[in-house]
């Protein structure tokens, strides 16, 4: 039986494009920065309602984020936008200092997260922004699963007060969650409920999540789904309930296995309640060009890489 | 008014501040005197006689002229300063960089110091924010102004450059910053770490107004801060491009990148305060 299905694969960037609009038109505070990339960061829309709202900084990363951290003094709530890589790595200080110490409520909003950026290559899919901005004290670290819970979350980010990272990525993908949803930052989504197994997933990798629990429940295995979307603050109670119920646990994101989501989780278990768990990610690798799901399948992010770790998981949680 | 009415008044408190830098740095046994003396009189003209702040501390400065220290490490001026012009008991002046303090050895927002807005520390990046806090008031309809200072060596960091491009191609002209042109560097004078060239021309270059002042002169940097007001607003933002001497104040710190980051001990301490007199009452 089929739990989820989807009728529309639209990109996760235009989720947070139609949320930017929304946020414009919900708070009179909310500016927009952009580096050189209105298209692909889907920002055209906020800057046909709102132009004077919106500053274009140009191919210069580290000004916008000092220029974003600056606007909040005075009231303005700055989203920024650019690829992810350059986010994150290339303008690392600038956020360390400026914002996640400074306290400053910027919401920088990154693109094109991931191998499924696809055939740019591994210079511009970064793997590791998560991890770095995990690792931010202040810094609080979302990651939807498709194009409504993007947009929803876009809009959460304009009541949160405080620095945030919010990532999305390139290729259309399903939708399957609620346009309408309820979207709590730090509140996980248990979608499917099962026994034997939890998998813990964030961003693209939600929907291979689900697809993989159809071929589990098949061959007589419950899989829980739960729905990381964001990753710091984690649901530390969300988490270590469902691995009480089933006693073992896959986690599943589109990162390096160093400092992701995976790692979060283990951190928590060893902490709490040691149980056994597989790690879905990239391992200690660069990507490289491709096609997004010859990517995901390359390097281990595949819906049959999770079929497998579940059963892995459970074979050691018996052994 | 006269034109310089209260020159000898901002040249006692800059005395004040001094002595307060040398005695937190000696307190502290740690932080930098050397670019703090040299930059004392321009942040002393600006907090007493040139901008419009309000007694107590709206982080949002919303209606006043708002200040960026760009190079955090000269904290001990800012701090002396921001103390001395009320934003808090000169006493906590003794905290400084000792462990629970709101004075951290580069200034922070975390441990909420009145009359701080930002951290800074890491070079290169005030420029950028006190562009945005610019574009803000501008948003606000605030007709107040935003002043940054950084130090010359800071100009080799690539951030600046992207934000002196921003600046002008954005007509942000409610913005003077001041670069603090005092030929040294930690590891020596900036024309033998890496030469800048003809700074003046550069900024002109980029699109800036640009002003010459001598910062350790009070009645030098008062006129041409004023200079600079009156040439703000125009559609272009305005660079003070002020020669200071590190150490100014204190003859044996004078001239030299050997005080940048060094702690006098209690000798050099004293023959430091016999050349600063005491004007407003130590902490």
């Amino acid at each position: 039986m089929t739990k989820y299905t989807y009728t529309e694969k639209k990109d996760t960037r235009s989720g947070f494009g139609a949320g930017l609009v929304e946020a414009g038109r919900k708070n009179p505070n909310v500016v927009a920065l952009c580096a050189d990339l209105i298209g692909s960061l889907k920002m055209g829309d906020f800057i046909k309602e709102f132009p004077e709202r919106f500053v274009q900084v140009g191919i210069a990363e580290a000004n916008m984020m000092g220029i974003a951290a600056g606007m909040t003094i005075g009231g303005k709530i700055p989203f920024t936008g650019t690829f992810a890589n350059f986010s994150t790595s290339r303008v690392y200080d600038q956020i360390r200092q400026s914002i996640a110490y400074s306290e400053k409520n910027v919401k920088i909003c990154a693109s094109h997260a991931g191998l499924t950026l696809g055939e740019d290559g591994a210079t511009h899919q970064v793997l590791e922004d998560i991890g770095m901005m995990k690792m931010l004290p202040n810094m609080t670290v979302i990651n939807p699963c498709d194009y409504n819970q993007t947009k929803a979350a876009t809009l959460a980010l304009v009541d949160y007060e405080g620095p945030a990272y919010l990532r999305f990525g390139r290729p259309a993908w399903p939708i399957f969650t609620d346009p309408n949803q309820k979207f709590e930052i730090g509140k996980a989504i248990n979608f499917v409920e099962g026994s034997d197994v939890s998998i813990f997933a964030t961003g693209h990798m939600l929907w291979l999540a689900i697809e993989a629990e159809e071929i589990l429940a098949e061959q007589g295995i419950s899989a829980e789904i739960i729905n990381i979307h964001t990753i710091k603050p984690l649901d530390a109670k969300a988490i270590l309930e469902s691995v009480e119920k089933t006693g073992c646990a896959v986690s599943a994101e589109e990162h390096q296995i160093a400092g992701g989501l995976g790692e979060s989780i283990s951190s928590l278990l060893a902490r709490n309640n040691p149980k056994p768990l597989e790690i879905i990610g990239v391992d200690d690798s660069f990507g490289e060009s491709g096609k997004p799901v010859e990517l995901l399948a390359k390097y281990g992010l595949s819906v049959e890489n999770i079929v497998e770790a579940a059963k892995k998981a459970i074979a050691r949680k018996n052994a | 008014m006269d034109q310089y009415p209260d020159i000898e008044k901002l040249k006692s408190i800059a005395s004040q501040v001094r002595r307060d830098i040398v005695r937190m740095v000696h307190g502290a046994q740690s932080g930098h005197p050397g670019g703090s003396l040299g930059c004392t009189d321009y942040l002393v003209a600006l907090y007493f006689h040139i901008m419009k702040h309000d007694k107590g501390f709206n982080p949002d400065a919303q209606n006043e002229d708002v200040f960026f220290l760009s190079n955090g490490h000269i904290s001990p001026v800012f701090y002396s300063v921001l103390a001395r012009s009320g934003y808090f008991d000169v006493k906590e002046l003794a905290t400084f960089r000792k462990m629970g303090t709101r004075l951290q050895g580069h200034p922070a927002t975390e441990e909420g110091l009145p009359g701080i807005r930002i951290a800074s520390g890491s070079l290169g990046q005030g420029l950028s924010v006190a562009i945005g806090t610019a574009l803000t008031k501008k948003l606000n309809g605030d007709t107040s102004t935003v002043f940054a200072l950084m130090g010359d060596g800071e100009l080799q960091e690539g951030q600046v450059w992207e934000a002196a491009m921003f600046a002008a191609s954005n007509k942000v002209d409610n913005l003077i910053a001041a670069v603090d042109f005092n030929g040294q560097q930690i590891d020596g004078p900036t024309s033998e770490v890496n030469d800048m060239g003809d700074l003046k021309a550069k900024w002109e270059a980029f699109g800036w107004t640009v002003i010459e002042a001598n910062g350790n002169q009070m009645e030098d940097i008062v006129s041409n801060l004023k200079l600079a007001k009156s040439l703000s607003k125009k559609e272009k933002p305005v660079l003070i491009l002020m020669t200071t001497e590190m150490g100014a104040g204190v003859d044996f710190m004078e001239g030299t990148h050997k005080w940048h980051g060094i702690a006098p001990n209690d000798e050099d301490l004293e023959k430091a305060l016999a050349q600063l007199e005491e004007t407003l009452g130590d902490y």
